[in-house]
């Protein structure tokens, strides 16, 4: 028997992650990325990562805590196992990561320094200047080349992976991909495979992803059968810089370093910002949410700064909707030193210096909390069992799904600096999951299968890639088709979503399908083709387009990213004391109402032409939900009243926890 | 906004690209008019060309194959040479390209480099580089074996802006001692003896300011300085330290303002206190 192998598609933090553990495991690698796995994605992740640490732990905060803040902060839609999991092993990651060689900020003592990040009151941040993406990248792409370097990992960057291989009993055998400049096909036998592809981004046309950043992967294992879960939650971060090719990130670290945002009380004031004095600014996340300010959590950020251009009318430009992000009153070196990676990143793009004059910003799409449903092992203390094979499987056996790209963590909203978290975590944690799995399998391994099903996998790929090199050239071209699917997808299925608007979404995502299988290709070539390797990502984008609109069409609430004004829970109005209370009991039977209806998970299958949903349960069993609170009107009424009746109702909760989701 | 000598705004202005269809054809060029809208860089220009890729003369053509990714100057994908200088295309502005230069707009892949297809490289020996460097900290392994070694702010100050270096290649592109190595696949040659030979002649090779700058950032990180002995030997190999004829072209381009020339200074005396230090037994 020849020696095991693992596919890991994708080189980002939890690709790198996984494939260096599975080394270290002494298990070999093929490496599979559409870019040399240095450029991934992560890179631009600028703001830093979480961890309850000795500083912090000190003045009250502990994992559970930060914990506590992810579910709150994502509304109690993710299953819990895996993120009490992620919470507790955190400090060790980050100090993995420091013996990796990170170059995070340091104390005047030699410590890992901290800064405060959206969502927590504690400063649990890491960071490395503003590129701690980059930083913590570069780390395991080190290691990754050093495993390279022994022979232990094969990679084939510029490939791209077509879909897994999958046998007659439904279990995944390897997996076929591209490669970019020859256009070569060909099968690479895996006793597993492990997606770890990052987000769709490109679905919504400009959004602050990279440009390879475009579901395919995801798509593809969807499309073979893996379940996809919570497609409609979309992260609209807060603070992007708009432009013509991509919405640049403006990380959340500006507001963490004490960047305040605000608008001119004078709609469009015409004059400069800094001559506007203090009593003529709004600065409305202070305003409205005085607890938090500036670092309330994204989804609320976002909405906030969407209504006061918006509704309020009071963008500082008028054909142009943004607001201004203010950093003018921390001194140069400063800046300098914690945020010189983004701010370089406003000088170049935007030509303004951001310590001299208030930066320009609006929200743009940014992550994706769903993706492939993944399965967890449960332990008894409520984390997860270390080394279960079951940990991060998709629907498909021996598939796995690692990072952004899994649905897990992050339930309906993302706190900020927690994605570098998640994704080197699960990266970490899902390989002894696999070694226990190779040694396991059912049906044999790779080697053993009949190559007639390489065979045909490689042929069916082959085909379809003919087929859309023969198409005529005179069809539609993909590249507008798919900045039509980008503005269809940002007007109806991001910060505000109404059902009028998200069916008629629906319909026209269809329509550009359809118009999409018949667009035609302007290079016929067969080497280094990026046109049709551009159609086929194209191609795979309007299924989960479909499970996005769809997913946001049938979920008739308010939850995190999720925002449907039209199922908003308004505050408490009266004044008079037990009236104020009777709302308050009301507002709380409404809250577990909707809870009872839509604390679920949306689960799509591909169902060809249109998406099968279905709603799955999610493990709430470690801490209860409680209403989301931040800034609404009567929160204290609505919280008191929902203390007592957690109190009173405390005993029979206690005996109605759901089990454990595992396959 | 950009207007013309008559100080109107402009409608359209004009791209030429410097295009080849694979390894070994002959480059050709193609020129392109791309109507202007406002705040358009590079990325965007080569964008609006895939979406109708249709040359001056009214040729309908193939979209242009280029490399890139983050947008934001991060990645270090989107690397060639724009009128006449290397550097990232998605931070290259349509508007300050044009107030220079505002006849046209000249794409060009980098020349240091095989070329793929138009303005797509294949820039392998970059990472090849810090394999022969050994470009990483040798820790023990990844399971919890507690923090780092501190490090003062002073050392995070220095390291940092080294760490940094997204393997673009300017430094290259501009430096005199590093030229292009191509090694045409031998027909019939399976994947790992082509792979044997490309690495074989790589390692022959220069290795560049970068990956002497990475070997310096690994030789002052408290535990990579253990090994740092490994790494000076590789640079006095073959297309090692020696090879810098210092002419600091490479500082110049780069992009992230990396001490490039600090570093070779530095890798400079290193190899020399080393062989010093093997030759009398220090």
């Amino acid at each position: 028997m020849s020696k095991q192998r693992v596919v890991v598609v994708g080189g980002g933090l939890a690709g790198l992650a996984c494939t260096m553990k599975l080394c270290e495991l002494g298990i070999p690698v093929d490496l599979i990325s559409l870019v040399p796995v240095k450029r991934s994605h992560s890179v631009c992740a600028q703001g830093g990562i979480n961890s309850c640490n000795d500083l912090t732990r000190q003045a009250g905060d502990s994992e559970w805590k930060h914990f506590d803040d992810t579910v709150y902060g994502g509304d109690f839609l993710q299953h819990q196992p895996p993120v009490k999991e992620m919470c507790f092993w955190a400090p060790r990651v980050i100090d993995l990561m420091d013996r990796l060689g990170v170059t995070f900020n340091r104390t005047l003592e030699g410590n890992i320094d901290r800064r405060r990040f959206g969502g927590t009151l504690y400063k649990r941040t890491a960071f490395a200047g503003a590129t701690t993406g980059q930083q913590l990248l570069y780390a395991l792409d080190e290691q990754v080349r050093r495993w390279e370097s022994d022979g232990r990992v094969a990679k084939y960057e510029y490939w791209d992976f077509l879909g897994p291989v999958v046998d007659e009993g439904g279990v995944c055998r390897g997996a076929v991909a591209q490669n970019l400049a020859s256009m070569e096909i060909r099968a690479f036998p895996a006793d597993a495979v492990v997606i770890a592809s990052g987000g769709p981004g490109l679905i919504f046309g400009r959004s602050t992803m990279s440009m390879m950043c475009n579901g395919s992967a995801a798509s593809r294992c969807y499309q073979a059968g893996a379940s996809y879960g919570n497609a409609e939650f979309i992260q609209v971060h807060p603070t992007a810089i708009p432009g013509a090719d991509k919405l640049r990130l403006m990380s959340e670290s500006a507001r963490g370093e004490g960047g305040r945002v605000w608008v001119p009380r004078t709609p469009q004031d015409p004059r400069a910002p800094r001559q506007i004095p203090e009593a003529e600014r709004y600065y409305f996340l202070e305003a409205r949410y005085p607890k938090y300010g500036n670092l309330v959590p994204r989804d609320i950020a976002t909405r906030e700064i969407f209504d006061i251009c918006v509704n309020e009318g009071l963008s500082v430009e008028a054909d142009r909707l943004c607001v201004y992000l203010d950093l003018t009153h921390i001194p140069k070196t400063e800046l300098d030193r914690k945020l010189g990676g983004i701010l370089d990143i406003y000088r170049k793009f935007q030509g303004v210096e951001p310590s001299e004059v208030p930066m320009k910003i609006f929200p743009a799409v940014h992550y994706s909390m769903g993706g492939l449903w993944a399965a967890y092992d449960r332990s008894a203390d409520g984390g997860l069992i270390p080394g279960s094979p079951l940990n991060h499987q998709t629907s498909i056996p021996n598939l796995y799904a690692i990072g952004e790209c899994d649905y897990h963590y992050h339930g309906a909203n993302r706190l900020g600096a927690n994605s570098l978290l998640s994704c080197i975590f699960s990266g970490l944690f899902v390989a002894p999951g696999i070694h226990s799995r190779l040694g396991s399998l059912s049906g044999g391994t790779a080697s053993d299968q009949n190559q007639s099903l390489y065979a045909a996998a490689v042929q069916y790929h082959r085909e379809q890639h003919s087929a859309l090199l023969q198409r005529p050239a005179n069809g539609d071209n993909p590249y507008q088709i798919h900045r039509e699917l980008g503005d269809v997808m940002t007007k109806a299925a991001t910060v505000v979503r109404r059902n009028d608007q998200l069916a008629t979404a629906y319909e026209q995502v269809c329509s550009l399908r359809v118009r999409a299988q018949q667009c035609g290709l302007s290079d016929s070539g067969n080497w280094t083709n990026q046109n049709v390797v551009f159609t086929k990502a194209l191609l795979d984008m309007f299924p989960l387009a479909q499970a996005i609109v769809r997913g946001a069409l049938q979920r008739d609430e308010c939850r995190g990213a999720h925002f449907k004004p039209d199922f908003s829970f308004p505050g408490i109005a009266a004044s008079e004391p037990m009236e104020r209370r009777r709302e308050a009991e009301a507002w709380c039977d409404r809250f577990e109402a909707n809870n009872a209806r839509w604390l679920k998970s949306t689960i799509a299958t591909y169902g060809g032409e249109h998406p099968r949903l279905s709603y799955e349960d999610v493990d709430t069993s470690l801490i209860p939900p409680r209403p989301r609170l931040y800034g609404l009107v009567g929160a204290e009424i609505i919280e008191q009243v929902w203390n007592e009746r957690q109190q009173l109702g405390g005993r029979e909760r206690k005996m109605a926890q759901p089990a454990a989701v595992t396959s | 906004m950009i207007t013309d000598a008559y100080g109107s705004t402009i409608q359209s202005f004009r791209v030429r690209v410097l295009r080849q269809d694979c390894p070994g054809a002959s480059p050709y060029w193609q020129s392109f008019d791309v109507e202007y809208e406002s705040d358009m860089n590079v990325i965007s220009v080569l964008q609006r060309i895939a979406a109708k890729p249709r040359t001056r003369d009214g040729r309908e053509t193939t979209p242009i194959a280029w490399d890139c990714g983050c947008l934001e100057e991060v990645c270090g994908a989107c690397t060639m040479v724009i009128n006449g200088r290397v550097r990232q295309s998605c931070s290259a502005l349509v508007d300050k390209l044009l107030a220079e230069h505002p006849q046209e707009i000249v794409l060009e892949p980098m020349s240091k480099f095989p070329v793929v297809r138009d303005l797509m490289v294949d820039r392998g020996r970059v990472f090849r580089a810090l394999q022969k460097v050994k470009a990483w900290v040798p820790v023990d392994g990844y399971f919890d074996l507690g923090p780092g070694p501190r490090q003062s702010r002073a050392q995070q100050e220095v390291a940092y802006p080294l760490s940094e270096c997204m393997s673009c290649g300017c430094c290259l592109e501009a430096c005199p001692q590093y030229t292009k190595v191509e090694v045409p696949r031998a027909t019939n040659e399976t994947d790992e003896s082509y792979q044997q030979r490309l690495h074989g002649t790589y390692d022959q090779s220069f290795i560049g300011a970068h990956a002497i700058s990475q070997a310096m950032l690994f030789n002052a990180h408290p535990v990579g300085r253990w090994n740092a002995g490994e790494r000076l030997e590789a640079l006095t190999a073959p297309g090692g330290v020696q090879v810098c004829g210092n002419a600091q072209n490479c500082v110049a381009v780069c992009p992230k303002n990396i001490p490039l020339t600090t570093s070779i200074a530095q890798a400079g005396r290193a190899v020399t206190l080393h062989k010093l230090r093997q030759l009398f037994g220090w």
